[in-house]
C-alpha cells in the first residue's frame, strides 16, 4: 500500500466538477471495460469477504467436536463437513484471485490505452495550434502536460478507480458479515472506526501541511542550487562560494525542519494503523471471549470477526489516500483538457490552388496585422515583388522583421488585406501547399535527434542519398561532414557539442537547397558564429539566392545595398520601402541609420543588429 | 552505497535508538498472539471470564506500548534519514561549488542540479523505509518462525511453503518485469526528446509541412512506451492477486491442518488462532523485504550518482602558503608558453591551447579574436584559474598565479561572462555581489558607466527592483549591462570581457565603450570578440587559430602580416574599410 500522500497536494484544480464531467465523457467509450472491471472487483471482494466466515464454521465445528469429546457425548469431529467447507473455501479464494487478476489486467490495458490515446491527441493538437499559442508559453509548460500530467492521470486514474470500488465493496461486505455474526461485537468494533477515521484525518491534515512546507522549502533550495550551478563561473570569479554556501545551508536547514516532520508523518501512518487494528483485535478478543463463554456467539465467529476487523481498517485508509490522489489526478486532467480544448488554426480550404510550377511573384495588398487584434502593428502595407527579386528587411532589434516572414508563410492570419503568390490569394492554398513554395533558414537552427543525412533530408523525404550529398556540397558542408566521426551517419542531438552553431546552420541551408523552393526566406543574423563558417554561410546564401525570389532579414550592408526592395521596419511597422538609393534620397530613418554608421566610424556589423 | 553509510555514521546513536525501539515493537507484536491463544485456551473454552479480562488487559497494554515505540522509532528514523539527506546535500553542494569548469562540463549543470535535489530525496525516502523494514521485518520474520515452532512445529511447513511460494513468485516477477521496467525510463526520455524537438522546431515543422512525419515519429516513441508499459503493468497485475491467494490458502490450510491436530490432541485450539497470526506476520515480513529489494535498486542508482559527485577528482589545487600580492598591484598579465588541454580529454585530442605567449599591460586594451573553438574562452578561464595550465605559466605582475591565494586573485579580476548571469534578489543585491561593502555612490557610478542608470531609474522601485531567477525579467541587453556594472563595483585591476556587448544596440554599445575607456584608464582590459569592428582600435590584438597564436599586433599590423586576420577582416568589413586600415 502506498503511503506517499504528499505528492500532488499542492496542485489544486480550478474547476474540479467540470473536469470530472469531461473526464467521464472522455472515458465513456471504455464504459464496457469499466463495468467489467467493477464487476470483477465486486466479485473478487465478495468472495474474499465470505472466506473468513466459512473458515469460522470449520473452527466452530472443531470446537463443538472437542467440547463434545470432553463432555463425553462421544460426538467426534465431523471431518467430512470440515473438509467440504475447506474445499469450498479454497475454490472461492481461487475464483476471487482470478477475478482480481482479470480486473487488474483489464485496468492496466485500459490505462495504457488511454495514456497512449491522450498523448497522441496532444501531439496532434500541437501541430494544429496556431503559432501564437507558443509565443505566450514556455516549452516546459507544454512539455509537462504531455509527460507529467498525462502520467499522473493514467497512473492514479486506473489505480484509484479500482481502489475506490474495491474499498467500498470491502467495507460494505465486511460490515454486512460482521453484523450477521454479532451486532454487539460489531458495535464494539465500530467504536474503533471513528477513532481510526479521526486519527487518519489528523495525520493526513498534519502531513498535508508538512508536505507543502517541505515542497516549498525544496523549491527554494532548488532555486538556489540552479542559480548557483548555472552561474558557477561568476560565483567563483566573485569569491561568492562562502556566500552561496551560507544561503544554501540556511535553505537546507529549513528544508530539514519540514522534511523530518513530513517524513515522521509518513513513518507513523503504518504503526497508527496497526495500533487501531490491534485495538479492534484486542476488543474483539475480550468481548468475543466473554460472549463465547456466555454462548452468545460461536468461537469460529470470533475468529472470523478478528479477520474482518483486520481487513476493515485498511480500505478506510486506502480511501483516504485515494481521495487525496484523486485531487492530483483531477488537477492534471484539467491541464490536459485545457490544452486539448485550445482554439486551433482555422481549417484549410478544401480545394487548394496547387500548381506544379510557380513563378515567385509576391504581392502584399493592404496588409493589416497585429499579434493581438487590439494592437495592430502593420497598418495597410502594400508591395509588389516580382519573380527573382531580392527583398531586404531591415530594422533595429525588436522591430518585427520576422513578422513579415511569418505572415508570408501564414504562421499567423492577417487582420485585413491579402498576400498573393503568383496572383493567388495565400488563403486559397492549403497551408501545406503554400509552405511548400517557400524555403526558410531561420537564425535558431533546428536539428533533431537523427543522422546528418536524415536532418538534411528533412522536408524532402523522397530525396536519395546522392541528392542529399549534392545539397551538402552546394551548402559547402560536405567536406567537414566527411571529417566527422561517422560522416553523414553521425547522429546529431540537442547538445551536439562537437558541432558548432554555424555548422548546424549550414545543415539547415543544405536542407533548403535540397527542397529547392521557389521563394527563399533567409535570416542573416549570425551573431555567435565563428568567422570562418560565417564566410561559408554567406557564400552559400549568395549562391542560392540567385534567380530566386528571396526575402532576407538583412544585417549585411552588401546584401542591403544590392537588394531590389528594402523594407525598413521600426516598432513592428514598415516605415519605408524602396531601394538603397531611393531610400537615401528621401532622407528618412534608413538614411539616418546609414549615415550614422559612417559618421561614427562604426562598420556595418554594428549598424543593424 | 558505502558512501551513504559513511554519512550515516554520525547518526549511529539515533539509528541504534530506532533499532532498539523497532526491536521492542517487533517483540511486542510477536507476543500479542500468544495472549490471544491464552484467552481461547484458558478463558473461553473453560469459561473463565476473569482470565479473559486479565489477558485482554495485558493485550491492551502491549498495543499501547507498541504504538509508543512505533512513534519513537518513526521519530528517530525520520531524524536520521532527513539528517543524512541534509548532510549529503551540503557536502554535494560544497563539493560542486569547488569544481573547476571541467567537472561542471563533464557532469552538465542540469545533471548536477538533479543530483543535488532529486537524487538525494530519493535516497532519503529509501533510507526511511530501509531502516524500518530491514530491522523490523527480519525480527518479525525470524521471531515469528521461532514462536510458531514453539506453538506447533508440525504446522511450520505451511508457513515455509507459503513463504517460499511467495518469495519465488516475487523473484520470477522481478526477473520477468525488471529488464523492461528499467527500459521504461529510457523510453520516457525518448518521448520527451521527441516532444521537445517538436516544440522547439514548431516553425520548421510547419515551414516544411512535416507534421505527418513528426506525428509518426512521436507515435513510434509513444507506442514503444505504451507497449513496454503494458508488459510491465500486466506483469505487476499478478502481484496482488497472487499474494492474496497465497495468504488466503495459507489461512485455510492452517485451520484445516490445525483442526486435524487438535482432534488428535497434539495442539490446543487457541494455538490455531495464534498460529494464524504468526503466519500472517511472517509472510508480511518476507513480503516487505521483497518489496524493499525491488524499490532499492532505484535508490542505489541515485546513491551512485551522488557518490560520483563526491568522489570526483580534479578541481584546482591551492597552495598552503600562497604568496601575497604586492600592495601596488598593477595587473599585468603574461602568458608564458602556455599549453592547455582538458583534464578528461582523450589521448587523441589536440591541445586546446598550444604554446601561447602574450602579455596584456595595464592601461591597455588587449583583444582576442578567433573562430569558435579556437580557445578564446579558455584563455580567460586560465587567468581565473578555473583550470590550471598543462604547460608554461600564467603570471600576474610577474607572479605565477598558482602561487597566489584564489581569493586574492579573484579580488583583482572583474570578469564579465558571455552569458550574463544575475542572481535572484534586487538590482542592488546584484551589484553588491561584487563587493558587499560598496558605498551607494559606487553602485550609482558603476550603473552610470555601464549605461544602466537610465533603465534602473525608470523602474518603479529603482535599485530595489526585483530580479527574478536568471534575471528573466530583464532584457538580454539590460542583463549584460547590469553584469558589467557589477564588475565595475568591484574596482578591479584586471577586466575580462567575454563577448559582453553582443546584446547591446549600436548607440548603447558606443556610449558604454566611451565610458569604460574613461573609467578604466589604469586597468588591464582583455576583450574577447567575434567582430573586428569592436576591437579594431585595441592596443593589441591576439589572433587565435585552433589553439595557436596566428599573430599579434595592432589592427593595421595584422592586416599586413596575418593571413587569418585578413581573412576574418575581409569577411566582415567592406574592401574600403580594409584598405583604410592599411
Amino acid at each position: 500500500m502506498d503511503f506517499e500522500m504528499g505528492e500532488g497536494l499542492a496542485k489544486q484544480a480550478k474547476d474540479p466538477k467540470q473536469t470530472v464531467k469531461k473526464l467521464i465523457i472522455y472515458l465513456s467509450p471504455h464504459k464496457a471495460a469499466f463495468i467489467v472491471v467493477f464487476l470483477f472487483a465486486m466479485f473478487s471482494t465478495v468472495f474474499s469477504v465470505i472466506g473468513p466466515r466459512l473458515l469460522g464454521r470449520v473452527t466452530t465445528a472443531l470446537v463443538d467436536g472437542v467440547v463434545a469429546h470432553w463432555l463425553g457425548t462421544g460426538l467426534l469431529t465431523n471431518f467430512p463437513y470440515m473438509m467440504r467447507i475447506t474445499g469450498w473455501l479454497i475454490g472461492l479464494y481461487i475464483i476471487s484471485a482470478l477475478c482480481h487478476l482479470a480486473q487488474e489486467i483489464i485496468i492496466s490495458r485500459l490505462s495504457v490505452k488511454v495514456t497512449y490515446k491522450l498523448r497522441t491527441e496532444i501531439s496532434e493538437k500541437m501541430h494544429r495550434l496556431p503559432i501564437n499559442y507558443y509565443d505566450t508559453r514556455s516549452h516546459g509548460e507544454v512539455l509537462s502536460r504531455i509527460t507529467n500530467d498525462v502520467d499522473t492521470m493514467s497512473q492514479t486514474l486506473s489505480t484509484n478507480l479500482t481502489q475506490l470500488v474495491t474499498s467500498v465493496t470491502t467495507i460494505i461486505g465486511v460490515l454486512v458479515m460482521m453484523i450477521s455474526i454479532s451486532i454487539v461485537l460489531t458495535a464494539a468494533s465500530l467504536v474503533v472506526i471513528p477513532l481510526s477515521m479521526w486519527l487518519m484525518m489528523a495525520v493526513l491534515k498534519r502531513s498535508h501541511v508538512y508536505f507543502s512546507e517541505q515542497q516549498e522549502a525544496l523549491g527554494t533550495l532548488s532555486g538556489i542550487v540552479e542559480e548557483t550551478y548555472s552561474g558557477h563561473d561568476i560565483v567563483r570569479a566573485y569569491n561568492g562560494e562562502i556566500r552561496a554556501e551560507e544561503k544554501f545551508i540556511e535553505a537546507n536547514k529549513k528544508l530539514r525542519q519540514s522534511a523530518w516532520k513530513a517524513d515522521f508523518m509518513t513513518n507513523i501512518v503504518e504503526p497508527i494503523f496497526n495500533f487501531v487494528g490491534n485495538l479492534g483485535y484486542v476488543l474483539v478478543c475480550i468481548l468475543g471471549g466473554y460472549l463465547v463463554v456466555r454462548r452468545a456467539v460461536t468461537i469460529g465467529d470470533v475468529q472470523a470477526f478478528i479477520q474482518y476487523i483486520q481487513t476493515f481498517t485498511q480500505p478506510l485508509a486506502e480511501l483516504g489516500v485515494a481521495s487525496n490522489q484523486m485531487q492530483a489526478t483531477i488537477a492534471a486532467a484539467e491541464r490536459v483538457f485545457e490544452f486539448l480544448e485550445e482554439e486551433e488554426d482555422s481549417p484549410d480550404v478544401e480545394k487548394s490552388f496547387k500548381k506544379d510550377h510557380y513563378e515567385g511573384n509576391v504581392s502584399f495588398q493592404n496588409v493589416r496585422f497585429g499579434y493581438n487584434p487590439d494592437k495592430i502593428i502593420l497598418n495597410d502595407f502594400s508591395a509588389e515583388i516580382s519573380a527573382g527579386q531580392t527583398v531586404a528587411i531591415v530594422g533595429p532589434t525588436g522591430a518585427g522583421k520576422t513578422t513579415v516572414v511569418k505572415l508570408l508563410m501564414r504562421f499567423y492570419e492577417l487582420n485585413g488585406g491579402k498576400i498573393l503568390i503568383d496572383g493567388v490569394d495565400a488563403t486559397d492554398f492549403t497551408r501545406g501547399d503554400l509552405r511548400d513554395i517557400f524555403g526558410m533558414v531561420l537564425q535558431d537552427t533546428w536539428i533533431y535527434n537523427a543522422t546528418i543525412m536524415e536532418n538534411i533530408r528533412y522536408g524532402s523525404p523522397n530525396a536519395t542519398d546522392e541528392e542529399v550529398i549534392a545539397a551538402a556540397k552546394a551548402a559547402h558542408c560536405h567536406n567537414f561532414i566527411r571529417a566527422l566521426p561517422g560522416g553523414y551517419n553521425m547522429v546529431l542531438n540537442e547538445e551536439a557539442s562537437n558541432i558548432s552553431q554555424g555548422q548546424k546552420q549550414l545543415f539547415t541551408i543544405a536542407r533548403v537547397i535540397l527542397k529547392n523552393p521557389t521563394i527563399l526566406i533567409l535570416d542573416e543574423a549570425t551573431s555567435s558564429i565563428d568567422t570562418r563558417t560565417e564566410i561559408l554561410i554567406q557564400k552559400t546564401m549568395k549562391e542560392i539566392m540567385q534567380n530566386r525570389t528571396s526575402f532576407v532579414i538583412a544585417h549585411r550592408l552588401s546584401t542591403i545595398r544590392n537588394a531590389d526592395v528594402i523594407l525598413v521596419m521600426k516598432d513592428g511597422d514598415i516605415i519605408e520601402k524602396g531601394n538603397h538609393n531611393e531610400l537615401l534620397e528621401c532622407g528618412g530613418f534608413y538614411a539616418d541609420l546609414y549615415n550614422s554608421q559612417f559618421s561614427e566610424g562604426i562598420t556595418e556589423e554594428g549598424m543593424i543588429s | 552505497m558505502s558512501k551513504i553509510f559513511e554519512f550515516m555514521k554520525p547518526y549511529s546513536g539515533m539509528i541504534l535508538c530506532a533499532a532498539l525501539l523497532l526491536f521492542t515493537e517487533a517483540i511486542l507484536a510477536l507476543i500479542l498472539p500468544s495472549y490471544m491463544a491464552n484467552i481461547v485456551n484458558d478463558g473461553v473454552l473453560p469459561g473463565h471470564i476473569s482470565v479473559i479480562w486479565r489477558n485482554g488487559l495485558i493485550m491492551l497494554l502491549i498495543t499501547l506500548l507498541s504504538v509508543f515505540t512505533a512513534l519513537g522509532a518513526g521519530f528517530f528514523t525520520a531524524r536520521t534519514a532527513t539528517g543524512v539527506a541534509n548532510d549529503l546535500r551540503e557536502a554535494v553542494f560544497k563539493k560542486i561549488l569547488r569544481f573547476s569548469s571541467a567537472e561542471v562540463n563533464r557532469f552538465s549543470t542540469s545533471s548536477l542540479i538533479t543530483r543535488t535535489t532529486n537524487d538525494i530525496m530519493q535516497v532519503q525516502s529509501a533510507l526511511t523505509m530501509a531502516i524500518r523494514q530491514f530491522i523490523y521485518a527480519p525480527i518479525i520474520g525470524i521471531g515469528g518462525i521461532i514462536r510458531a515452532l514453539e506453538r506447533s512445529p508440525s504446522m511450520t511447513w505451511i508457513i515455509a511453503l507459503a513463504t517460499i511460494t511467495m518469495v519465488g513468485a516475487m523473484v520470477i516477477l522481478f526477473f520477468v518485469a525488471f529488464p523492461k521496467y528499467k527500459l521504461i525510463q529510457v523510453l520516457i526520455d525518448r518521448l520527451n526528446l521527441v516532444s521537445r524537438e517538436n516544440l522547439s522546431g514548431i516553425l520548421v515543422v510547419r515551414a516544411f509541412s512535416t507534421q505527418s512525419f513528426e506525428k509518426k515519429r512521436f507515435d513510434k516513441a509513444n507506442k514503444d512506451l505504451a507497449d513496454t508499459n503494458l508488459f510491465v503493468d500486466q506483469a505487476f497485475s499478478f502481484i496482488m492477486p497472487t499474494i492474496m491467494l497465497i495468504l488466503n490458502i495459507t489461512t485455510a490450510l492452517i485451520v484445516w491442518v490445525g483442526a486435524r491436530q487438535v482432534s488428535a490432541f497434539q495442539i490446543d485450539i487457541g494455538d490455531i488462532f495464534a498460529f494464524l497470526q504468526y503466519g500472517l506476520l511472517i509472510i508480511f515480513a518476507f513480503l516487505m523485504v521483497a518489496i524493499m529489494l525491488v524499490i532499492l535498486p532505484r535508490a542505489v542508482v541515485s546513491a551512485e550518482r551522488i557518490k560520483e559527485v563526491l568522489e570526483a577528482e580534479g578541481g584546482v589545487p591551492y597552495k598552503n602558503k600562497p604568496l601575497p600580492l604586492p600592495d601596488d598591484f598593477k595587473g599585468e598579465i603574461e602568458f608564458k608558453n602556455v599549453s592547455f588541454r582538458y583534464p578528461d580529454a582523450l589521448e587523441s585530442d589536440d591541445n586546446v591551447l598550444n604554446d601561447i605567449s602574450f602579455s596584456a599591460k595595464p592601461g591597455e586594451t588587449t583583444a582576442i579574436i578567433g573562430s569558435t573553438g579556437s580557445g578564446k574562452t579558455s584563455v580567460f578561464k586560465l587567468i581565473l584559474r578555473f583550470f590550471d595550465v598543462t604547460g608554461g605559466a600564467v603570471l600576474v605582475d610577474g607572479i605565477d598565479i598558482r602561487d597566489i591565494h584564489k581569493e586574492d586573485l579573484h579580488n583583482k579580476v572583474g570578469y564579465i561572462s558571455q552569458k550574463a548571469v544575475l542572481f535572484t534578489g534586487t538590482i542592488r543585491s546584484n551589484l553588491l555581489y561584487a563587493d558587499k561593502n560598496a558605498a551607494d555612490e559606487t553602485l550609482y557610478d558603476a550603473a552610470e558607466t555601464a549605461q544602466s542608470a537610465d533603465f534602473i531609474k525608470e523602474k518603479e522601485d529603482g535599485y530595489e527592483s526585483n530580479v527574478a531567477q536568471g534575471g528573466s525579467n530583464f532584457s538580454g541587453g539590460q542583463r549584460q549591462r547590469l553584469s558589467i556594472a557589477r564588475a565595475l563595483v568591484k574596482k578591479a585591476q584586471i577586466y575580462l570581457f567575454d563577448d559582453s556587448f553582443s546584446a547591446l544596440d549600436l548607440k548603447t554599445d558606443a556610449l558604454l565603450r566611451q565610458a569604460l575607456k574613461k573609467k578604466m584608464k589604469d586597468c588591464t582590459i582583455v576583450i574577447i570578440a567575434q567582430r573586428i569592428s569592436s576591437i579594431m582600435d585595441a592596443d593589441k590584438i591576439v589572433v587565435l587559430d585552433n589553439g595557436n597564436i596566428a599573430g599579434q599586433g595592432t589592427h593595421s599590423e595584422l592586416l599586413k602580416n596575418c593571413e587569418v586576420y585578413k581573412e576574418i577582416a575581409s569577411s566582415q568589413l567592406s574592401d574600403e574599410e580594409v584598405n583604410n586600415g592599411l
